[in-house]
């Protein structure tokens, strides 16, 4: 997987990084790069967005148009560029709470829209920059410093919930599985509207040391023994899909997309006078 | 040739808009602003512009400073609540020194308060509504016309200085309708943001050489840069070392107050001779200005002060008139929050400071005003 090509996209003056070790964010941002090389896309045409917490600080490193804003409305910013300049890739980094908590109604309405933006979201369960508080994500029962009895929330399921508000490239990945993520990042990228690209990353120093997995290799086998093709996770039962997740490209169609659809049905009709 | 047309304030923000440059508008239906984004909905599309009606508040104002950073000259538009949840990302133009700007038109608060009646409630929540240490640009029209005018100064303040500027209207002008001259798109004196013209290699977008303002580069045309709201250093990336910090927050603060005598706008009426001074802007100085014509006739020597530029507060101004005057009286559609801005301005004089205010969603007529000049003039 190792692509020396990925140094071209980053920033490299700005590393080493602040992600702690074991922090899958790398991990992530790295597939991210080989996808933008195999697609060998210019990086003057690349805008990256991102919102507060630790993902937030992926576009620093990246040497594109690079925003870091504010937690959870990442996508409205995204929206703004990517309508104003189509020509451009948009491509906005999320995290858990950042895009579900704080963020949730940008990220349905981002799905609605159908918006050629792809939207990652690095999914370490928890809130880690702040201290590892619960996220939306959080599964029941797992501690965090705001869920010292354990966690009585039952989290989002992402791909559900961005299959449900309209999202037209919906998948989840995980950070052990490299290829898988390699795969579903390229595909995103290149789908024609709003792709919504779920990684389950992981979080050692706030998800794992409250949850006996302080070892930042324990919490990448927790993820790899979690996930599951979705072809294997349509065969199994409701007892044997417990504790684990399908991982794959769920959703991969084609539907009008937002900024063609106002150039083509608003900018054209007033163009021509009509209503 | 000039064109004469009967217009709300609301309509003519629109047209002010696009003769400014105005490519695009995010934003959020509320009342008494919504006709402003029924009427960029209309107005942008011809002009190959984008028109987006968002999920909320913030959202609107988020697409917009996206929008800014490709080069559009962006605006949205809002009322009290709305105007609440925009306050974050007016934070965040004054950090990334975004263009933008913000139409606030006024109404009745806290909260919900009256939807459809007048107020001037936002005076201070315009100064101080996002948080942290910062200066900010709001103008107050008292006219469809001025609207007009003072909508195409907002996005040349906003262009000029790479800052958020605010428009504070209030519901009598945005929906009163009014004769209003527009003239040919080329008599008016439009600003563009400065463009590098370095090469990309060597841009910075935060870099003070030539100036207080840096040049801004849109995105996608080979200048790659990093726009952050922490503190940061001339190159755009984040840094807590106290030192730079602060050479951030005197910039972000002088580059405004610094030049604050650029855009000192204000109208004095019979001042000159004046014992008594009437404070008041927006729709409520229509009033004043009959009141003081009317005490005139009285043979009580009243005078209207007129803030334009409503922030950065002109203090001076104020000083100014508290040493010929012997009373200012404030008059304003809430409970006193200029009052507090004019008693610092008189600070230290002799100038006694009154004040009538009113917060129930009915305008002040000029025959209040004119009666509280009688009393506090003990004629």
């Amino acid at each position: 997987m190792y692509n020396e090509n990925v140094f071209n996209y980053l920033r490299t003056n700005k590393l080493p990084h602040i992600w702690c070790p074991g922090c899958a964010h790398g991990i992530i941002t790295a597939a991210l790069l080989r996808g933008i090389d195999k697609l060998k896309l210019d990086k003057n045409k690349i805008s990256v967005i991102s919102g507060i917490g630790c993902s937030g600080r992926t576009p620093g490193y990246l040497d594109m148009n690079t925003l870091h804003t504010t937690h959870g409305r990442s996508l409205t910013f995204a929206t703004g560029i990517k309508f104003a300049n189509p020509s451009l890739t948009v491509i906005d980094i999320m995290g858990d709470g950042d895009a579900l908590a704080i963020g949730g109604n940008h990220f349905i309405h981002a799905c609605r829209r159908n918006i050629d933006i792809t939207a990652i979201i690095f999914n370490n369960n928890i809130y880690g920059m702040t201290g590892g508080q619960y996220s939306p994500t959080t599964p029941v029962n797992a501690y965090a410093s705001t869920a010292p009895y354990g966690n009585v929330e039952p989290p989002f399921d992402i791909v559900k919930l961005a299959m449900g508000a309209g999202a037209t490239f919906v998948a989840r990945g995980d950070a052990f599985h490299i290829a898988l993520m390699d795969k579903i990042i390229e595909q995103a990228i290149s789908h024609k509207g709003f792709s919504v690209v779920e990684i389950m990353a992981t979080c050692p120093t706030q998800f794992g040391r409250r949850n006996k997995m302080k070892e930042p290799h324990q919490m990448l086998d927790y993820v790899a023994e979690k996930a599951v093709s979705i072809k294997k996770w349509n065969e199994m039962s409701e007892e044997e899909r417990a504790g684990k997740f399908p991982v794959g490209i769920f959703i991969d169609e084609s539907r009008r997309e937002y900024c063609e659809a106002y150039e083509d049905n608003v900018i054209k009709k007033s163009e021509r006078g009509e209503k | 040739m000039a064109k004469i047309e009967l217009m709300s304030g609301n309509d003519v923000a629109v047209k002010a808009a696009i003769i400014a440059g105005c490519t695009f508008y995010g934003g959020y239906p509320i009342t008494p602003s919504s006709e402003i984004a029924e009427g960029m909905a209309k107005a942008l599309p011809p002009v190959k512009g984008k028109f987006i009606q968002m999920e909320d508040e913030i959202a609107g104002i988020g697409a917009a400073i996206g929008a800014s950073l490709t080069g559009a000259k962006s605006m949205t538009a809002t009322s009290g609540p709305g105007f609440s949840l925009k306050q974050e990302h007016i934070g965040y133009a004054v950090m990334g020194e975004i263009p933008i700007v913000i139409v606030n038109v006024m109404r009745g608060g806290p909260s919900t308060g009256m939807p459809t009646y007048p107020a001037q409630a936002d005076v201070m929540q315009a100064r101080w509504g996002t948080h942290g240490d910062h200066e900010i640009i709001a103008l107050m029209p008292c006219s469809v016309q001025e609207t007009f005018k003072l909508t195409i100064e907002a996005f040349n303040l906003a262009e000029q200085y790479r800052v958020p500027v605010i428009l504070l209207t209030d519901e009598i002008i945005a929906h009163m309708r009014e004769k209003v001259e527009i003239k040919e798109k080329n008599e008016y004196k439009i600003i563009n943001r400065l463009k590098p013209t370095v090469d990309p290699e060597n841009y910075n977008p935060f870099d003070t050489k030539h100036g207080m303002v840096p040049p801004l580069a849109p995105y996608g045309e080979g200048y790659r840069f990093h726009i952050t709201g922490l503190t940061h250093d001339h190159t755009g990336f984040p840094t807590s070392k106290p030192d730079l910090v602060e050479k951030l927050q005197e910039r972000l603060r002088d580059k405004i107050l610094k030049n604050r005598k650029e855009f000192d706008w204000y109208e004095e009426r019979m001042v000159e001779d004046a014992d008594i001074v009437v404070f008041a802007y927006g729709a409520t100085a229509r009033s004043a200005m009959r009141a003081i014509k009317d005490a005139r006739r009285e043979n009580i020597k009243a005078g209207l002060y007129r803030p334009i530029t409503m922030w950065p507060f002109a203090y001076d101004n104020i000083r100014k008139i508290a040493k010929t005057a012997k009373q200012i009286l404030v008059v304003e559609m809430n409970l006193g929050q200029g009052l507090g801005e004019v008693e610092r301005g008189v600070a230290g004089t002799k100038c006694k400071v009154k004040f009538l205010g009113k917060a129930n969603g009915e305008l002040i007529t000029p025959t209040e005003i004119l009666s509280k000049i009688r009393e506090v003039s003990n004629v």
